[in-house]
């Protein structure tokens, strides 16, 4: 129940070459795909918010990977490169920031709502530490079905303070629950630092109230984070043990595009973690390990920036959803029925204005001035 | 006067306040030392009161809210920020079970004056979690006061009378407001709770509107002022309590009228509007009460989705010249794709169809 000493961790050795170029390209496609999407973003291609996973992509990939196939992941709004390291489809999940109908969530989420649930990750969720029951309960039905996998569920340093984290993980501990808690300690929650918002910052500590083991990782070494999210899965899995995994990394970006993420951060801190880039680092290794095929490794960046193009390519070429599709997935099936004599025409009892018809705003913007926060 | 903005002006109600009252004080994410809250209406003040007036919070809105609810207790006046309305969802128990409770279970030995603050909007894209408006969830709970300030002049008055009530206040705040501009005066003035404005005069048709809603009202207006209707518009300022009398005198005399909302208007504010207007103003009405609001759906991401879910200008005329048609004002079908009642030219209650426009 304490640090893992660097001298202490076990590195994954036994790692193919393929494998290890593997986790290398996904980082690299997240970090273009988020620089991209930033920049369709300010396209206005790319409404609401935009949180992005640049600087953490060696916490994303090693965790997201980490995963067998019977297990499940869940995480916070900041998801596209978790989505992304799951599998899910780069063009879809574009299509989705797009808002497209063809995008994963059929353009109702957004950025913040990505799932895949085909590869088991069930989503992106905007309220901070609501995942993290729904995560627990996730793992519960997995106990009662007798099913093999365990739950991973990812969160940030903000959302420790909450009640439903103290709550969920009481209740994972008390019943021994297949679940392992990873904080995405990124040093603050939107301008917060952790040290002024956590009475007790080392965040992993919190486990002990628990009866569960607690570790923080290098969230900058891909293979540390792999490596201690397996084992702890497994003790998940097999043990029924549930437990705590901070990663200490890095937002480079502010919290979303409106904050420009310096007034409550030092440009010498900033340096300080841009020199510890979870890519270069990564990349150094596997150029001295000889994996790193022509000059660096060029080959696997361009073949990325093409994937990224191409899903930009699909989401721009992808349908807007119909606007006669608005009332489409809020119930299940038996609802026609059952709303039918509430009132006519209107679909759920809503007191339609013009039945079957539904207008676009012509006179009003409807953007918040402030095209507002988090 | 001086012209400011919304959020100027709400900052001056939060100063004034703070140098009046030593026991006023401020709570919330993302509020003092560094303000990265969305309405930035608290920018400066922990500069000037420090770190006891102005507090900085984890997200733990439960557990601030409840502090909050027990500092009041022993006479403190906090003012809570909430970033956005959506936040206040995890701390409803402290606010409907605790805050609201408090005063009427404990025989009148205790009270809660305090403050929350909650800025609402839709739209944007913020999508399901983020864009929504269940201010009548509130105004549905005896214990709580909710106020909606529209105008700038409004919302330093009403916050000003929110800060010295001895009642628990829920005050909402319009997102897509804060930097409106409009005349406030710089003495220390008050708005009183519970009363209704009427920022427009008008004598065919009442539309009934509170926050963001009353400026699209106010186009709306204009746009049928264009086609020789004349709109009255109330603004409610004050959901609970609500100024019945304001809005009864107005439909008394317009004899119609269109309630409006930005939220899900299913046992919502318009709700509430149409039943007291129909018991009050029952023979003088030409038509049937109508009433305008969002979509019943979560809010989607898709642009093409959330326009078709707003509850927006276009939407509200059309409702606006349903009214109309059916008190017999506008010929059957106008503005409407054949699609109006019959109610052309129906006489209701004795009332005589009034003379047809547009
Ligand atoms: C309950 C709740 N309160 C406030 C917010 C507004 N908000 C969105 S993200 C955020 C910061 C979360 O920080 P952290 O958990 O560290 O995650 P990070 O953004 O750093 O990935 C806040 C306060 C929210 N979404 N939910
Ligand atoms: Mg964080």
């Amino acid at each position: 129940m304490s640090t893992v000493s660097p001298t202490e961790r076990r590195l994954e050795t036994n790692l193919s070459d393929d494998e290890l170029l593997r986790l290398h390209r996904l980082m690299l496609l997240i970090r273009r795909f988020e620089e991209r999407a930033e920049e369709q973003y300010t396209r206005d291609r790319i409404g609401g918010y935009l949180h992005l996973n640049i600087g953490e992509e060696a916490t994303v990939v090693g965790t997201s990977t980490a995963i067998q196939p019977d297990d499940y992941v869940f995480c916070s709004y900041r998801d596209h490169g978790v989505a992304l390291a799951m599998g899910a489809s780069t063009q879809q999940v574009m299509a989705e920031l797009f808002g497209k109908e063809t995008g994963v969530a059929h353009g109702r989420g957004g950025s913040m709502h990505l799932l895949d649930v085909k590869r088991h990750f069930l989503g992106g969720w905007g309220i901070v530490g609501g995942q993290i029951p729904i995560a627990v309960g996730a793992a519960l039905a997995l106990d009662n079905l007798e099913k093999p996998g365990a739950v991973l569920c990812l969160f940030g340093d903000g959302a420790v303070a909450t009640g439903a984290f103290h709550e969920a993980l009481n209740l994972a501990g008390l019943w021994h629950l297949p679940c392992v808690f990873v904080i995405t300690n990124n040093g603050y929650g939107m301008g917060t630092s952790v040290e002024r918002s956590s009475a007790e910052p080392e965040l992993y500590k919190r486990a002990a109230a628990y009866k569960m083991p607690g570790e923080r990782v290098d969230g900058q070494d891909v293979l540390a984070v792999r490596e201690a999210t397996q084992r702890l899965l497994r003790l998940a899995r097999d043990e029924r043990q549930p437990s705590v995994l901070e990663c200490l990394t890095y937002r480079y970006r502010g919290h979303s595009p409106i904050d420009p993420g310096k007034g409550y951060r030092t440009p010498e801190e900033i340096e300080e973690w841009r020199g510890r880039d979870p890519i270069t680092l990564f990349a150094q290794r596997l150029q001295e390990r000889g994996v790193l095929p022509d000059n660096g490794g060029q080959g696997i960046v361009e073949e990325v920036d093409r994937e990224v193009q191409e899903a930009i390519d699909f989401a721009l070429q992808s349908p807007d959803p119909d606007p006669s599709a608005l009332y489409h997935h809020i119930y299940g099936e038996a609802a026609v029925e059952q709303f039918a004599r509430m009132a006519p025409g209107a679909p759920f009892g809503e007191r339609s204005i013009s039945p079957g018809v539904v207008t676009q705003d012509t006179a009003a913007p409807d953007t918040p001035d402030e095209a507002t926060l988090n | 006067m001086a012209q400011i903005t919304y959020r100027q002006a709400l900052q001056q109600a939060l100063r004034e306040e703070m140098t009046r009252d030593a026991r006023v004080f401020l709570m919330g994410e993302e509020i003092g030392e560094v303000t990265l809250t969305p309405s930035k209406v608290t920018e400066g003040l922990f500069q000037q009161f420090g770190p006891k007036r102005v507090r900085d919070t984890p997200i733990s809105e439960e557990g601030f809210i409840g502090v909050g609810v027990g500092a009041a207790t022993l006479g403190l006046r906090p003012v809570i920020e909430i970033m956005t309305i959506n936040f206040i969802l995890v701390a409803m128990d402290q606010v409907i079970n605790h805050a609201a409770k408090i005063r009427c279970m404990f025989g009148g030995e205790l009270s809660v004056p305090m403050v929350i603050r909650l800025p609402v909007a839709q739209g944007s894209q913020l999508t399901a979690q983020h864009s929504q408006s269940f201010e009548g969830w509130f105004a549905n709970t005896p214990g709580l006061k909710v106020l909606a300030p529209t105008t700038p002049h409004d919302a330093k008055g009403l916050l000003k009378s929110a800060i010295r009530d001895d009642d628990p206040v829920i005050f909402l705040e319009g997102l897509q407001s804060y930097s409106e501009r409009g005349e406030v005066p710089e003495t220390d003035f008050t708005v009183p709770i519970g009363l209704a404005a009427v920022p427009r005069e008008g004598s065919d048709l009442t539309i009934v509107a509170h926050g963001f809603a009353v400026r699209r009202a106010l186009r709306v207006a204009e746009r049928l002022e264009g086609e020789g209707i004349s709109a009255e518009v109330v603004d409610l300022r004050s959901l609970r309590p609500l100024d019945m009398e304001t809005v009864a005198t107005s439909v008394r005399k317009t004899h119609r009228a269109l309630c409006v909302e930005q939220g899900w208007p299913t046992y919502g504010v318009t709700a509430e509007l149409a039943s007291r207007i129909q018991r009050a103003c029952f023979t003088d009405l030409d038509a049937p009460v109508e009433r305008c609001g969002g979509a019943e759906v979560p809010m989607p991401y898709a642009r093409t989705l959330e326009s078709a879910a707003l509850a927006n200008d276009d939407k509200i005329y059309r409702a606006a010249r349903q009214v109309l048609t059916e008190s017999g004002m506008l010929g059957r079908g106008v503005g409407r794709d054949g699609g109006a009642p019959s109610g052309n030219g129906v006489v209701r209650s004795g009332t005589p169809a009034r003379a047809v426009a547009g």
